[in-house]
């Protein structure tokens, strides 16, 4: 599964904050997205999956095929982690949730409530949501965050996983996740990344942009 | 969408969930009703249609901000737009599943609590055909109100203000047939109205909700 993206602008609350952006992620292939804080990845992300449409340019990929992990996982705090995966999993027609459950060690796990889990254990659930869409493309929101290392560890060896079967990731990231990577920095695109002097309108939207996590 | 179904009404029923939360409400207003009011039997079975409908409307204003909220907040509302199910058909699952907790609950105990009125003879029936009809109306037209208020800390109040108004046709049909089903005149007229705004709700509605929800999730 591949996606391109051609000459892609977005915008935040109306405020183009990246222009005439160009990638193609191919099949088989990780991208690590990376950009200083509120230089719009998550906007990008959000827009990539179709949560708001772009204000010029193309994506070739329909978001049937794109899954994106948010800073929010999604959990309900008073159903359990198996019903959480369950809920998911049924959602995308998928019928077993073992593969996730194992991938992301969660089996001791899955009878206790998601509102008991600590940040680690709910940020390992909300990725192994990803393992039951059965979509093609992954879209990561900086997926690692609360995770400590052997975390990060399952976290990297799912993403080979997927990425060996055909599978694809954009993974807006700090940290080095270890993987075989390219990496895209998104910099050189920021709407006006030349002007003289900083808008403080401009400024404020980008620090909301990083503030709605 | 029958997974969506099931987890909505699991999340009503576990703790917080706010299943019952419409029910109390209704069995406060119609106990307190009678007190404030006083004892004379004529008056309060005279009013009991509609304070049994206002009560009902009100129980049901009461969880309408939990039908998008919390799944916007946690982050499940922007995964439920970009899964496989059509937004429209998520809206009219989440309407479905707050009428099943909040509506039906409600539709089923209004006969009872009419006692409580002294409700007379043929009144128990028409408080829950009309409320029956009715109730899916209010959940319907609740969801598209919470739906252009799910971006909103506190949305609770607007949420109100916009709503109220669109009840209003609701209730006042409701409100008649009931009325005059109790005191045995024909009441087919409003019946009729009350189900064509029902009708209407439910087939228009959720292309109106998940619009304005793809609008608040970007």
């Amino acid at each position: 599964m591949e996606m391109r993206v051609d000459n892609l602008s977005v915008a935040r609350g109306g405020v183009p904050v990246l222009e005439g952006v160009n990638f193609t992620l191919s099949a088989g292939h990780v991208l690590i997205l990376r950009g200083p804080n509120g230089s719009g990845k998550t906007t990008l992300l959000r827009t990539l999956a179709g949560l708001q449409p772009p204000i010029a340019g193309h994506v070739s990929a329909d978001p049937e095929n794109i899954t994106y992990g948010a800073h929010a996982d999604g959990l309900k705090a008073t159903l359990t982690v198996e019903e959480n995966l369950r809920f998911w999993a049924s959602v995308h027609g998928i019928d077993s949730i073992d593969a996730a459950v194992q991938g992301f060690n969660l089996t001791g796990l899955t009878h206790r409530p998601a509102g008991n889990l600590s940040a680690g254990q709910k940020r390992r659930l909300g990725l192994a949501r990803l393992l039951v869409t059965g979509r093609p493309i992954w879209l990561l929101d900086e997926p690692t965050v609360s995770l400590d290392t052997a975390s990060v560890g399952l976290f990297a060896d799912a993403v080979r996983a997927h990425v060996a079967g055909g599978g694809t990731a954009l993974i807006a990231t700090h940290i080095d996740l270890g993987l075989q990577a390219e990496t895209f920095d998104i910099s050189p695109y920021r709407a006006n990344g030349d002007r003289a002097t900083p808008s403080p309108q401009r400024d404020r939207y980008a620090d909301f942009d990083e503030a709605f996590t | 969408m029958i997974a969506l179904l099931v987890r909505d009404m699991r999340l009503a029923m576990r703790a917080g969930g706010g299943f019952g939360l419409g029910l109390a409400f209704f069995l406060i207003v119609s106990t307190l009703v009678p007190f404030g009011v006083g004892p004379e039997a004529a008056i309060l079975s005279r009013i009991a249609p509609g304070i049994l409908w206002v009560g009902a409307l009100l129980a049901c204003l009461l969880s309408l901000d939990r039908i998008f909220q919390l799944d916007f907040e946690d982050g499940s509302l922007d995964l439920l737009a970009t899964a496989p199910i059509p937004m429209e058909g998520t809206v009219a699952i989440k309407a479905l599943a707050h009428w099943l907790v909040t509506g039906l609950p409600l539709t089923l105990a209004a006969p009872a609590f009419g006692a409580l009125m002294n409700l007379q003879s043929p009144g128990h029936y028409w408080i829950f055909i009309t409320l029956l009809i009715g109730t899916p109306a209010l959940s319907m037209i609740g969801a598209f109100g919470a739906a252009l208020t799910v971006g909103l800390k506190r949305g609770g109040l607007l949420l109100s203000l916009l709503v109220l108004p669109l009840y209003i046709p609701t209730l006042i049909f409701g409100a008649e047939a009931a009325t005059r089903g109790t005191a045995g005149l024909s009441a087919l007229t409003p019946l009729l109205m009350m189900a064509g705004i029902t009708a209407g709700s439910i087939a228009l509605l959720p292309f109106a909700a998940a619009a304005a929800l793809r609008v608040n999730l970007r």
